[in-house]
């Protein structure tokens, strides 16, 4: 497994929204068959990361490899079958509310492959048996509970059999119970199907349940990447204060603080962030 | 004076923003045009069931609203130019005005004004809900082109359906004009539908449903433009809607305009 190149390959990735720097410097590898969980706290930059990870956002420096692919260098046809190479579970499952959910998962295959329409519903039924869904390919995701959404997202990103698996937010709104029930979904396609995983998350238990490697964002920086053992035992008192949910205390900037409260607008405000623009 | 730098400050930021968004629309317009003609080639050719769904949804569900409007419109004018003829005693004349504002200039705009108030606004809300649902992301990152699988095919669709449905309303809207036109001037049908072929040159009829074809074209960009553009959830998708009508409507109104100074000069 160590001799295989890596799945992933960040290197001194610095990113921008406007003049604000989200990402400072990061730089991680995911091995293949591998859980790698990226972990923090609200506005720590998992999510930005994701997205460049993903090729949505361009990043101001740094490289990005994908299954060994620099994918600010890919031609977008190259980029086209990267990305039949890799899926994605969003965080709201993202299924195309106008679809039933079979055609959500058969619409990748649909796009992508010349399959007969009787072999697409046969993959497409697989895959709903392995996330545990068999027998609702007719309904519409409008009519699925949390949990089956993420379920069905899980599917739809499977469909291709990616070698490369990103999950944001798995447990994000479920109850314990259902929550761990996507953790033990995560780990069986993992061994299943020997795909690497990138877990973006913020949830403890379940880092802790399914994760080989876990890095840790703070703050847009790296702030540790180790084993699962190595990060609990860390002595760093920012990760200490991460495990054990304690806040921290902000530091206190008086001058700020009086701009705050007087309602003056701080150096930026007026700049409208740079988002993604265009479809 | 602060005030007025600040004024002068929104002013141009506004006026930036509305450049950005024309852009942003021949972007678009560029790339579904790109995507129809050589989506083959790259592999994601714009697929013919879903353009025919659209143009199920644009055209056929629009057809009894349009007959409706039309025989209305057909009616209106035929009242309202016998009304102004008789001040010269021109009745009989009133058949070359209707049959040419109909043609040219009605049927063509009343067509517009309904698809964009009918699939235009579905158009931005359906985009808006997907993006705040990243529906939009999701298939980006599944190597779908959003704009090949979300523009082309309405855009299509409003180009073939447009200038259909204003021959449509063509048709619906003289007949409706010469039933008037006949029993108020104790003609018959027959004699108003060869005046009617008489006075309509192949011209008249192809200025007014090429308008319909440049109508279809707006009604989709900016249907697209205002639901890529929407943020702040489920409010924010019903305050571009709404804009997205108003600004598809103006945008037909403007066009119609200087289309006809182009044409007619």
């Amino acid at each position: 497994m160590s001799n295989a190149p890596p799945s992933i390959e960040v290197i001194n990735l610095d990113t921008h929204y406007g003049d604000r720097q989200v990402l400072k410097n990061v730089s991680l590898s995911v091995n293949p068959g591998e859980i790698f969980v990226i972990m923090g706290g609200s506005g720590s930059g998992k999510t930005t990361l994701l997205n460049h990870l993903l090729g949505l956002l361009r990043p101001t420096s740094g490289t990005i490899r994908i299954l060994g692919k620099d994918i600010n260098t890919l031609s977008s046809l190259e980029m086209q079958d990267l990305r039949t190479r890799m899926g994605v579970a969003f965080q709201s499952g993202a299924l195309f509310s106008s679809m039933s959910v079979g055609d959500n998962i058969a619409l990748p295959l649909r796009e992508h492959t010349d399959l007969d329409e009787m072999t697409i519903g046969i993959v497409t039924r697989l895959k709903l048996e392995v996330v545990s869904l068999a027998g609702f390919e007719h309904l519409m995701p409008a009519e699925l509970s949390g949990g089956m959404i993420k379920r069905a997202a899980f599917a739809r990103a499977i469909v291709m059999d990616p070698k490369l698996l990103f999950c944001d937010e798995p447990s994000a709104g479920l109850d314990p119970v259902v929550a761990s029930s996507i953790d033990d979904l995560i780990l069986r396609l993992r061994d299943a199907m020997g795909m690497s995983i990138v877990v973006v998350t913020h949830d403890l238990d379940s880092t802790f349940k399914i994760a080989d490697r876990i890095c840790v964002l703070d703050k847009g920086e790296v702030l540790a990447l180790d084993t699962v053992d190595a990060i609990r035992n860390s002595p760093n008192e920012r990760i200490q204060n991460l495990l054990n949910r304690r806040t921290e205390e902000a530091e206190v900037d008086p001058d700020a603080y009086l701009r705050r409260l007087l309602g003056e607008k701080e150096k930026h405000a007026n700049q409208p962030t740079q988002g993604r623009t265009g479809l | 004076m602060k005030d007025a730098l600040n004024w002068l400050e929104r002013l141009g930021r506004k006026a930036a923003a509305g450049v950005a968004e024309f852009g942003f629309a021949a972007t678009l317009f560029g790339q579904a045009v790109y995507w129809l003609v050589l989506g083959r080639w790259r592999r994601q050719p714009v697929r013919m069931p879903s353009v025919a769904a659209q143009a199920m949804d644009i055209g056929i569900a629009a057809l009894p609203i349009i007959t409706v409007l039309s025989t209305t419109i057909g009616l209106m004018l035929a009242i309202q130019g016998i009304y102004t003829l008789k001040t010269f005693g021109a009745e009989s004349r009133v058949t070359l005005g209707v049959a040419l504002s109909i043609v040219r200039e009605f049927s063509p705009l009343i067509t517009g004004i309904l698809v964009a108030g009918r699939s235009g606004s579905a158009l931005a809300a359906r985009l808006g809900t997907m993006r705040i649902n990243q529906e939009i992301d999701a298939l980006s990152v599944m190597g779908i082109n959003p704009v090949r699988f979300l523009v082309a095919p309405p855009l299509m669709a409003m180009m073939i359906l447009m200038p259909l449905l204003t021959l449509w309303a063509d048709l619906v809207g003289l007949f409706a004009a010469g039933l008037y036109i006949a029993i108020e001037l104790q003609g018959s049908l027959a004699a108003y539908a060869d005046e009617v072929v008489s006075i309509l040159k192949l011209n008249d009829l192809l200025h007014g449903l090429a308008k319909a074809a440049i109508f279809g074209v707006l009604v989709t960009i900016v249907g697209v433009v205002n639901g890529a553009s929407v943020s702040g959830g489920a409010e924010g998708v019903g305050r571009m809607t709404t804009r997205s009508v108003v600004h598809a409507i103006s945008a037909i109104v403007i066009t119609d305009m200087i289309f006809v100074f182009l044409v007619t000069r």
